[in-house]
């Protein structure tokens, strides 16, 4: 049967499973969105590609499914590379599909012609350019499985007009034949390998388990905690890997590196060992190399064969999916107990425990709009932050538990990413309820999609944390060059809740303690999307800190 | 080139990778994006139409040469790696050279070219140009020694490599070059 490309394209999207895109149609896709208006498939309008990459990314990340997004050429495909950029750096399963002018033009500077290829090439796990409707059925169904498979990443399919309206000869969904010879994620560890890391596990003294974004993935968090559990190990995670491990575990380091807890970073310069699952030794988390982990053998499980001793040298690497290892390596782990170290590292959580001026008048404490929101969750909502010091305190103050509920640009650290990654993740999970911890600053880089959240009735909550300033760089000028406060002050800013009520969304603002709470209850309260205007105090910092190129037991700040 | 250092060993990479429009930008293009240096690159067809294969030479210390061969398996394109550094390997460069050369010097660049086993392929009345293959060295010898007749035009190509076969047949059927 004769299919035209852009009905070929819904097909095999529909075959994979997709239920959701996001995007804003545009000249060279037209055709496209043709097809897609009686396809049955649910489509997101955003008012900015950046916000429809984004919320793609969230939905991803919130359910492990691949996230679509759609942009014309382009403008449009420029838009989502921030998106894509995002997603490549945290490993989100990710499709952006863009138009691109038609065959016979490309190359020759044709209106809204970008070279799409080109610009995505070194943010996105893969990218193709479909120059052939006979093509693009093969095309749909490799990006999807190389997307989601071994370290997943976003890929991007650049399709060029002529070749959604060509008609070729289609057997119908899924019937085409991947040609990947050199693509062979490796899934199961090496046996001698996960035998030396069980071994050093059993003769290990003081252990931790350093736990990344990777054990979310590859759905490995249950397995973390029988780890754990088994053989008395202490676990701190990453930024990425908040979740996998629930903090409220007595074994629970929380979030260890630059803003981690003084405990851990103390954990993991006084080990005798390392246990490294999906994590990349990112120089955040490992501060000064040369003095990272000095006494500590290092297992390292990845999938990616390329995060292996790259900043880290480590002595037991074992390349393949987390949860395959951890399974395997568990049938030869010894049950144990570690009395005298849990005991250190009890004595190290008494003595720095995190902590913030309780008693400060100024504003309302952004610590504890955190704490509040975690209390008025029980610690079950699904967070998504912006980027800076609102990131760091919704990593420290709530009680992370659940394994993609913490959703957050930790690699690319792009601010603007917060709120449409939370429409993405309530795309996804609409009985949740999803907070997006915010600043002033990074919610106006994507403000827009609250007319998305409005008109879509998504019941996203955003808490901005307002302290008129683009806060972590006004913290470093004040800690490291002389409060100079260079272009940090946010003059200008709108009355947010104004602007909340311009888009028809509910708003409300909060500047004293015993309002925060009533606050949270009622956003959570409301069926529709919320903005909670917080005014916090204005120069408070996240501590305690690690100073760059320090090691990172040496922190300074905080109460303790 | 740029200098070495004694950690620095230059490494001949040969890269089997699906012949598709873009392969030859995303090498090139993670070559430049993590900042690690080309010596020379070269890319042609194989015995197979679906495959190229690259041919990269690359200098840097174990623990670079390390990541350059991991990101390159990483790319969905490339199918195979081999780093040849110690192995037994055959490696040609090919150069076309053009040089002046007077009717009176003309036979001591032709005595030259066949010491080098290299060939004239053009002469004029003031310049005669010699190809030459071989590995690097040797080449680089012999424009050392063309030199003094004055260069007029150079032209090499990246440099191509392949492993030997078995020990025992390649002993009677090549010379160590």
């Amino acid at each position: 049967m004769k299919k035209r490309g852009a009905e070929i394209l819904i097909e095999e999207l529909k075959h994979l499973g997709v239920e959701v895109m996001f995007g804003i149609p545009g000249g060279q896709v037209i055709p496209l969105f043709d097809a897609l208006y009686d396809s049955g498939m649910r489509f997101i309008l955003t008012r900015h590609e950046q916000g429809a990459a984004h919320m793609a990314d969230g939905y991803a990340r919130a359910t492990g499914k691949v996230g679509v997004c759609i942009a014309t050429s382009g403008p449009g495909a420029t838009n989502l590379v921030t998106g894509i950029a995002t997603a490549n750096f945290d490993s989100v399963p990710m499709v952006a599909i863009t138009g691109q002018v038609k065959t016979g033009l490309i190359g020759n500077d044709a209106f809204q012609e970008a070279d799409t290829t080109g610009i995505t090439r070194s943010i996105s796990k893969h990218n193709y350019l479909v120059r052939d409707v006979r093509d693009l059925a093969r095309t749909v169904m490799e990006a999807f499985h190389i997307a989601s498979t071994g370290r997943p990443g976003p890929v991007v399919v650049d399709l060029p007009v002529d070749v959604t309206t060509t008609e070729c000869e289609y057997e119908g969904p899924g019937k085409a034949e991947m040609q990947l010879p050199g693509y062979r994620p490796s899934v199961t560890g090496n046996v001698r390998q996960i035998r030396l890391a069980a071994d050093a596990i059993n003769a290990a003294e003081k252990p931790v388990i350093y736990a990344g974004g990777g054990v979310i993935i590859s759905g490995a968090s249950e397995l973390i905690g029988r780890l754990a559990h088994t053989a008395e190990i202490p676990v701190t995670t990453t930024l990425l890997g908040l979740g996998c491990f629930p903090e409220t575990d007595p074994l629970s380091l929380k979030m260890l590196g630059m803003h981690g807890t003084p405990y851990a970073n103390h954990a993991i310069q006084n080990a005798d060992l390392i246990i490294a699952v999906g994590a990349r030794f990112d120089d955040r988390v490992t501060g000064r190399l040369d003095s990272f982990a000095p006494h500590a053998k290092i297992i390292h499980i990845d999938v990616d064969p390329a995060s292996i001793s790259k900043s880290i040298q480590v002595d037991i690497p074992v390349v393949g999916d987390a949860r395959h290892i951890l399974d395997e390596l568990l049938k030869s782990v010894k049950p144990a107990k570690h009395a005298a170290w849990l005991g250190q590292i009890d004595e190290w959580k008494g003595k720095y425990p995190l902590a913030y001026n309780r008693a400060c008048t100024d504003g309302v404490m952004p610590q504890f709009v955190v704490e509040q929101i975690d209390a008025a969750t029980d610690g079950k909502a699904i967070i998504t932050t912006e980027v800076g010091q609102n990131q760091m305190w919704a990593a420290q103050w709530f009680r992370h538990s659940h394994p993609r509920h913490f959703i957050s640009s930790g690699g690319l650290g792009t601010m603007g990413y917060g709120f449409p990654a939370a429409i993405g993740a309530q795309v996804g999970c609409p009985d949740a309820v999803v907070f997006d911890i915010a600043g002033d600053g990074s919610i106006q880089m994507n403000i827009q999609e609250l007319a998305t959240a409005s008109y879509n009735k998504i019941p996203v909550k955003v808490a901005i944390l307002n302290n008129g300033y683009l806060g972590m760089v006004r913290q470093w000028q004040e800690l490291f060059y002389k409060k100079r406060y260079s272009a940090t002050q946010l003059n200008g800013n709108p009355d947010f809740v104004k602007v909340a009520e311009a888009y028809g969304v509910l708003g409300i603002r909060v500047d004293k303690a015993e309002e925060v709470r009533p606050a949270i209850d009622r956003a959570i309260e409301h069926a529709g999307p919320v903005v909670l205007d917080f005014v916090v105090c204005p120069e408070e910092n996240v501590f305690p800190m690690v100073p760059v190129g320090e090691a990172i037991d040496r922190m300074i700040g905080g109460l303790a | 080139m740029s200098e070495k250092n004694s950690t620095q060993k230059i490494h001949i990479l040969s890269l089997m990778v699906v012949n598709r429009p873009g392969v030859l930008a995303r090498v090139a293009g993670l070559f430049s994006s993590r900042g690690y240096n080309i010596d020379s690159l070269a890319v042609g067809e194989t015995e197979s139409p679906e495959m190229s294969r690259m041919t990269i030479a690359v200098h840097g210390d174990e623990s670079i040469l390390e990541q350059i061969r991991k990101q390159l398996a990483k790319l969905i394109d490339v199918v195979k790696i081999q780093d040849f550094s110690g192995r037994d390997y055959l490696q040609r460069d090919l150069m076309l050279i053009k040089v002046s050369a007077t009717p009176a010097k003309r036979g001591e660049i032709l005595q030259l070219t066949r010491v080098f086993e290299a060939r004239i392929v053009d002469i004029s009345v003031k310049h005669v140009t010699v190809e030459i293959a071989g590995p690097e060295t040797k080449i680089d010898s012999f424009v050392e020694l063309l030199r003094p007749y004055g260069i007029r035009e150079l032209v090499r190509t990246g440099r191509i490599a392949m492993l030997r076969g078995m020990k025992e047949h390649t002993r009677q059927i090549t010379r160590r070059v």
